[in-house]
């Protein structure tokens, strides 16, 4: 049993400073823009510092909470980033993209009885601090084990794992199809949430404890995992992610301006489109613009369509508000910046012009009917309810599937029968010796967080292996 | 970063060819697959079809038309110069198989593409009939090559310059009517495939056509290189390049090659316009 505060911590949770909602809805820098040193030190103390802390274990990689947070208090930011970084090897991404609601702060004591400490906040103002004022010293590392561990895919997972198992004295290499490192903090989770620049210092904290990072180099096409064994990889980690876009499958769909949310967020995180023509890669400016879907994924499209100078943007999603997967303070900001919700409403057909362009969409009200399989009430169409809505833009945002581009050259490793791969469940370990897998090539589309917390069990059961066998 | 080994200006300069030092791809290419290429930090990912392969230098050798932003600063590359990023091979290999006699046709650049599958339908023991063709003579490419990859070459010329006056298509309907022919690969221009297409329907000759559409990550991520083939949505990243022509959507191809085109514009021009400043 948790701690039960003798009263209600009279102090009120310190919010977090943001941009305006009409200028940041134009612009691409950071909406939050962070605590200061006082605001940290005052959040921290409302921490009641738990024997038995129950936010601890809503955290996938267990970071000592309260540890950290008492550190702040006293004013040792040093020692707290240090502290955090034992547990989390990506504290300034975590603090940011978190879903804390449902985790850490889901179960803080003192949100019983008001609003839980700011747990997200003061992660990030530790690493921020830290990249501001720190003395870049590194934490301590292992003697040399001399045994060579290849990660595949540089996205939270693989990180967690490279992270994990350089301290632990192994050569560490990542393969990052892509020009660059960071998989989804880097494609996928857009500058205004997540600066590319905080990502790079991440990566490059690991290459200086030793990471070496390969990129442009697609598992499964340039390499294959048994040539990286003929390498002399002793172990690997496959961390791909899910990476294959669901579309609606809906008449009309290949119609110009009807785009994946990953080609879309793509274009505009990696390839930095939204500086288009002063780099070279472009974006669809859609001025009428419709995102398919209602998750993280759908609020990052929708919120990057509004910065990208559009009139008005609409998230059209079958189901209600309630059954929403988007994180609570990511449709709070959607909303405050004017994006549209056009809930319990499902397009049938997308209309185009001569030219094949998209002009538009037939929708159908919904409303809902008896549970489904997921547990959330059905949608069910309302007979007579069509009605158009005009776009020009259509970013779909429904979902990834697992990509097979590494599974399919892997014939011996097992995939489920949705093509993600088999994977026990405490260690990671797949069906292939040697071979280890997590995040969403294992579990299907989730969060940085979760997949963090499969890259730490994998990365234990790996160092067990590489010192002691299978 | 993929440094440039040789360069040449074929096609009065219009056409570039770049060996690019590539061991990693060089090693696992085959004939039909693509790379990735982008120039610099700021540059655009831009998928390119391998004309030659050299596992013993490590190189790869793409052949590309200076169309627009992204390949004339391909085109400034010198020797010595690098790719900062080469990501590859990507796509599927071409399907080889000894069939008999076998129709090989390309028009443009598509010639270079051709080039290493002509070669090896040649030899696994195909009697390959190669016809290719360009605007007007100055401005066609590899005939040298494509006359040693193939066993009667055919050449075409829009304007009577050189070889037959006409289209590729009037050459290979000449070949088509002698009987026999139990394959053609097609590859060029996105109209020069679907006329190719059409006349091979007719004939009920099996087509293979190599398409090229927008893409972004080239491993299946984006989806921003759907065709339809045979009425089903495609990845031509991962599930071509090649595919049956009979089934290819080539109008709905030619719309969606046209997506950006007004931006693709206005970035060249104004890559020009610096250029031509300093």
């Amino acid at each position: 049993m948790a701690d039960t505060p003798a009263k209600p911590v009279k102090n009120p949770r310190i919010p977090m400073p943001e941009q305006d909602p009409k200028v940041r809805a134009r612009n691409f820098l950071e909406v939050p823009t962070g605590y200061t040193h006082k605001m940290a030190q005052d959040e921290a103390a409302r921490c009641l510092q738990c024997k038995k802390p129950a936010c601890v274990q809503g955290c996938p990689v267990g970071v000592d909470i309260p540890g950290f947070i008492n550190l702040i208090a006293e004013g040792e930011m040093t020692k707290a980033i240090r502290h955090l970084w034992t547990m989390n090897a990506l504290p300034a991404v975590c603090g940011r993209v978190c879903p804390q609601e449902i985790q850490c702060e889901g179960l803080c004591v003192v949100g019983k009885k008001g609003e839980p400490v700011a747990i997200g906040n003061l992660e990030r103002y530790c690493a921020d601090y830290e990249r501001a004022h720190g003395t870049g010293e590194l934490p301590p590392k292992a003697a040399p084990t001399g045994k060579k561990v290849a990660v595949v895919g540089s996205g939270p997972s693989g990180l967690t794992v490279a992270g994990d198992l350089i301290v632990r004295g192994h050569d560490v290499t990542i393969y990052e199809a892509f020009h660059k490192a960071g998989g989804v903090l880097v494609y996928g989770i857009p500058e205004f949430r997540l600066p590319k620049e905080i990502v790079a210092q991440e990566i490059n904290f690991l290459e200086r404890l030793g990471v070496k990072l390969i990129c442009n180099a697609v598992v499964g096409r340039t390499v294959s995992l048994d040539e990286l064994f003929d390498e002399g990889y002793d172990a690997i980690y496959v961390g791909v992610g899910a990476g294959l876009p669901r579309f609606m499958n809906i008449p009309g769909e290949n119609l110009v301006g009807i785009l994946s949310a990953n080609e879309y967020l793509t274009r505009a995180n990696l390839m930095k489109a939204y500086k288009f023509p002063d780099v070279d890669t472009p974006i669809p400016m859609g001025k009428k613009v419709v995102v398919l879907g209602a998750g993280n994924v759908a609020m990052d499209a929708a919120r990057t369509a509004m910065r990208l100078g559009a009139d008005n943007v609409k998230i059209v999603y079958r189901r209600s508000r309630e059954e929403m997967p988007a994180r609570a303070a990511e449709i709070h900001h959607a909303e405050e910046e004017g994006i549209e919700m056009f809930l319990l409403t499902n397009p049938t057909t997308y209309l185009g012009n001569d030219k094949g362009r998209l002009t538009g969409m037939v929708c159908l009200r919904m409303e809902l009917g008896e549970p489904d399989d997921s547990g959330r009430r059905r949608p069910v169409p309302i007979k007579g309810s069509e009605f158009e809505i005009e776009c020009d833009l259509c970013i779909v945002a429904v979902g990834s599937g697992a990509n097979p581009l590494l599974t399919s050259e892997t014939p011996d490793m097992r995939l489920n029968k949705w093509g993600y791969i088999i994977a026990e469940e405490k260690t990671g370990k797949t069906t292939k010796k040697g071979v280890w897998a997590g995040g969403d090539i294992v579990t299907g589309a989730a969060t940085v967080i979760l997949a963090m917390g499969a890259g730490r069990q994998a990365a234990t059961s790996m160092h067990d292996y590489l010192m002691l066998g299978w | 970063m993929f440094k440039i080994v040789k360069r040449e200006e074929m096609a009065e300069g219009t056409v570039i060819l770049n060996e690019i030092e590539a061991p990693a791809i060089a090693r696992k290419a085959k004939p039909g697959q693509f790379v990735i290429l982008k120039a610099n930090e700021d540059g655009e990912r831009i998928p390119l079809t391998m004309a030659e392969t050299d596992k013993a230098k490590g190189t790869i050798t793409i052949i590309y038309m200076v169309v627009g932003k992204s390949t004339a600063l391909f085109r400034d590359l010198k020797v010595g110069d690098s790719y900062q990023d080469v990501i590859g091979p990507l796509g599927k290999p071409t399907h080889l198989e000894k069939k008999g006699k076998v129709i090989c046709i390309g028009g443009g650049t598509g010639v270079a593409v051709l080039h290493p599958i002509t070669r090896a339908m040649k030899e696994i023991g195909n009697e390959v009939t190669c016809i290719i063709g360009a605007r007007t003579k100055d401005l066609l490419i590899l005939e040298k090559q494509m006359k040693e990859a193939s066993h009667d070459l055919r050449v075409c010329t829009d304007d009577g310059s050189y070889g037959h006056h006409g289209f590729v298509t009037e050459v290979m309907k000449e070949v088509l009517e002698q009987g026999d022919i139990k394959e053609v690969v097609a590859i060029g221009p996105v109209p020069m495939m679907a006329a190719v297409c059409r006349i091979t329907r007719e004939y009920d000759v099996p087509t293979l056509v190599s398409l090229n559409p927008i893409m972004v990550d080239g491993t299946g991520m984006c989806g921003g290189c759907r065709v339809s083939v045979g009425g089903e949505t495609k990845f031509a990243c991962v599930d071509g390049p090649e595919f049956d022509g009979h089934k290819v959507d080539f109008d709905e191809l030619w719309l969606r090659l046209q997506a950006y085109l007004e931006d693709e514009k206005k970035c060249h021009k104004e890559y020009c316009n610096l250029h031509k400043v300093q």
